[in-house]
């Protein structure tokens, strides 16, 4: 049951990276591709009526790891302390960002909230690279299951690490790289002319970054957690995550060339499952592994909840979540298509 | 005040309080906007939809800066409380989790078609999208309602092997007894807010002769509303919420009440300040005999005073309790006053020329908020010291090592980023008000014109 649960808040951690990873991308690439007002407006517009139900997943999903695994949320909420808050501040910014730029028609109001769209955007992006670089490679956890991760140490990966340090960073990085650039599919894939042009051409210059940084970070992760690679020697299941990853980047700059925007976005999501899947894959059944001695690690099952709570709990959320699932494909079939400017009523 | 676990409640305090402001004014409006809209399916008049649009640009506003500053709520049970959600997680993250797996995904996919879809929905698709907002914000209200409950008066569970607690039974979580008069009773209140300032808004229009048939929408509306509300607010919600703490958390009632002997035939006091070293209220004012009625519907009941519970089962911060519970019983009291009035002069066709009664309509939207904040504050400085009540203390929730300087840092990063908040949430909602219904462009016209 509790193995089931880790996959279920797995999916919908993936569910949050995919869909406000589109838009979280369009946000860093923002003010590179939408130079005129119009073009900003349109930027704004793809993403407008959908990304408060994507970031709605990271709620969720918080939420339902919190009910599964209790002890872990404690742990990693209070652990990570410093860079939570941070990542809530950010996330207040943006959604000002967003939704507070249209309201006022004056060129220094529409600029400020631009930037501050675009610049937590590309922070919220290197931050939630930084926490799965963090949960990867581990943190210093006492015999109770807690610890308090200091912002930076000496940057090295040690028994004590800082929040930052190469391998985070590194992590970040290709998180800033892959959101990027599926951001960029996106928004080529809603609009037209200049906008669309640009997003393109971001999305093949990223492309060669997110290669680069993709094995890079293979490389380093099995230097520093080489556990990870146990789950993959045990099961052939786990060979098909570097097979879909790999295919999925072929698929991207070959979608990519001939103009197909939305199977482009489709392969870049598809990379995002990928690279996610296969960490969750290689980490279970560890949740939070601890760098200070392994048998203080936290797993799926000196965490989790009641097995009667897990029971009832997936009886709701299968139920909860169909009922999610079809206001969302409503949703995104309603919106579907190329956004405008001219069908704009509300803001 | 370089202790931790000062620091992590006020965190929490100021956090939750600020984050109210928000949602109590969209779960209030969002009844309201469902009945301008029906009404202007009904009546097939135009005016009605504009003012229902009106109120969507305000009530969007509002749910943004509800949203922004809700999502620190739940981070914080871990980041500064995680000694409370390794213990409390077991039963209490079910119903947060359900807020976001049924609440959150229906209100956030609803809003979006009702902002932004009211052309190509048509207009009774776009009724239902405003009907399904509405639902799930109270759905929303009603999931942070159980887990408070359950603080309140912890039902449905075990203490497993670890000393952390178990949900046992689901429905009886769902369904603890402490949930119906509170849920309504919080509801209530959001209503209040939102017909008081829906009213307000109106009698500004209609004062500053600007765009006047709306401004008679709203105050009719409004007023109508906040006159249901109040006396429910009273009775039965106010009256059975009370029940229930004097039969669970008589220690709390006690307090609230300022009452520190133990009396047969007990008073209310309407005034008067407590003196906890003294153990008396000073400067009373008191109605005889009245709580013992209040409470056990018999004048000569006794009601048990704070000498009946040990010390250290006392709430905390007795004087703010008591104030807290006061004020908002004061408020609630003069709103019933206010719209019983305004509703009397609305029946007699008398309101829109009664300008002193304009005026009062207009400068009370305040009081709301206030009255709202007094109450939640009463609910959990009454649950002091407990944090779940009779099984952990406050003092044994907090986050092992997160130390109050760090608590400070962002305590301090909170107040600032929410004064900035304050003021572009005022601007905006000031630039609605100013801008008013009557220039909204019109979505059903275009629909005759093509």
């Amino acid at each position: 049951m509790e193995s089931l649960w880790f996959a279920l808040v797995a999916l919908m951690l993936v569910a949050y990276v995919v869909l406000d990873g589109f838009d979280l991308g369009a946000g860093i690439i923002h003010l590179l591709v939408a130079k005129t007002n119009e073009e900003r407006q349109l930027v704004l517009r793809s993403i407008g009526p959908v990304w408060d139900g994507n970031e709605v997943w990271l709620l969720a999903a918080g939420g339902a790891l919190y009910f599964a695994f209790p002890l872990l949320y404690a742990s990693s909420f209070s652990g990570f302390y410093l860079p939570l808050m941070m990542v809530l501040w950010l996330l207040m910014l943006r959604g000002m960002g967003i939704e507070l730029r249209s309201h006022v028609d004056d060129p220094l109001w529409r600029s400020f909230f631009d930037f501050i769209f675009s610049v937590s955007s590309l922070l919220l992006a290197v931050f939630f690279g930084v926490a799965i670089g963090n949960v990867v490679r581990g943190v210093p956890l006492n015999s109770e299951g807690y610890f308090f991760a200091a912002l930076w140490t000496d940057l090295r990966v040690g028994p004590q690490p800082g929040v930052l340090d190469w391998y985070t960073v590194l992590i970040g990085l290709l998180s800033l790289a892959a959101l990027a650039v599926h951001g960029a599919h996106y928004v080529a894939l809603k609009t037209d002319g200049g906008v669309r042009d640009r997003s393109r051409r971001i999305a093949s210059l990223g492309w060669y970054a997110l290669i680069a940084l993709t094995l890079l970070s293979l490389v380093a992760t099995f230097s520093v957690r080489p556990q990870v690679i146990d789950n993959y020697k045990n099961s052939f299941i786990g060979w098909s995550v570097p097979l879909i990853v790999a295919a999925s980047l072929g698929a991207m700059f070959h979608f990519l060339k001939q103009g197909r925007d939305l199977a482009a976005f489709l392969s870049s999501s598809t990379y995002l499952v990928g690279m996610l899947a296969g960490a969750a894959y290689g980490m279970y059944p560890t949740l939070l592994p601890a760098s200070t001695d392994p048998a203080l690690s936290l797993t799926i099952f000196n965490t989790k909840t009641g097995d009667y709570s897990l029971r009832v709990g997936l009886i709701w959320w299968i139920v909860g979540m169909l009922l999610a699932v079809g206001y969302f494909t409503f949703l995104y079939r309603f919106f579907r298509g190329k956004v405008t400017l001219e069908e704009g009523e509300g803001h | 005040m370089d202790d931790a676990l000062i620091v992590h409640r006020l965190h929490f305090a100021f956090t939750i309080t600020y984050h109210y402001l928000f949602p109590q004014l969209t779960m209030g409006l969002a009844p309201l906007i469902v009945i301008l809209k029906t009404l202007a399916i009904r009546k097939k008049d135009e005016r009605y939809n504009k003012a229902a649009r009106f109120w969507m640009k305000v009530f969007g506003v509002n749910f943004l800066f509800g949203v922004i500053t809700g999502i620190p709520m739940e981070f914080q049970f871990g980041t500064n409380w995680a000694k409370f959600s390794q213990y409390a997680g077991g039963v209490i993250a079910t119903t947060l989790a359900m807020e976001g797996v049924f609440a959150f995904f229906l209100e956030s996919a609803f809003l979006g078609l009702f902002l932004y879809g009211e052309k190509r929905l048509g207009q009774k698709w776009h009724w239902f999208s405003a009907f399904m907002v509405f639902v799930g914000s109270w759905l929303s209200a009603y999931f942070i309602i159980v887990t408070d409950a359950w603080m309140q008066h912890p039902v449905g569970y075990t203490i497993a092997a670890d000393g952390s607690a178990h949900l046992t039974s689901f429905w009886a979580l769902l369904f603890n007894p402490w949930v119906g008069w509170q849920y309504l009773h919080n509801m209530g209140g959001a209503v209040i807010t939102g017909a008081f300032v829906m009213a307000a808004v109106g009698a500004f229009y209609v004062l500053s002769r600007r765009q006047e048939e709306y401004g008679r929408i709203f105050l009719r509306l409004g007023v109508t509303a906040a006159v249901i509300a109040s006396v429910f607010q009273i009775f039965p919600s106010g009256d059975g919420q009370g029940k229930m703490v004097a039969l669970h958390q008589p220690a709390t009632l006690a307090a609230m009440e300022g009452l520190f002997k133990t009396e047969k035939g007990a008073p209310i006091a309407i005034v008067g300040q407590p003196n906890v070293a003294e153990q008396r209220l000073d400067n009373p004012i008191l109605i005889p005999k009245a709580l013992s009625f209040l409470t056990y519907n018999r004048w000569g009941a006794e009601v048990k005073g704070l000498d009946a519970y040990p010390r250290d089962q006392w709430p905390d911060n007795i004087p703010l309790l008591y104030f807290s519970y006061h004020i908002m019983v004061g408020l609630g009291t003069i709103f019933i006053a206010i719209t019983l009035l305004a509703a009397f002069l609305l029946w007699r066709k008398r309101l829109y020329q009664a300008r002193w009664m304009l005026w009062i309509l207009m400068l009370s939207f305040p009081f709301p908020y206030i009255a709202n904040t007094a109450g939640w504050m009463t609910a959990e400085l009454g649950r002091q010291p407990w944090l779940v009540y009779g099984l952990m203390r406050t003092s044994e929730g907090f986050s092992p090592l997160v130390s109050a300087g760090n608590g400070w840092f962002t305590l301090l990063g909170f107040m600032g980023m929410y004064a900035v908040l304050s003021v572009i949430f005022l601007f905006l909602i000031w630039r609605e008000i100013e801008h008013g219904p009557r220039f909204l462009k019109s979505a059903v016209k275009t629909e005759g014109a093509a």
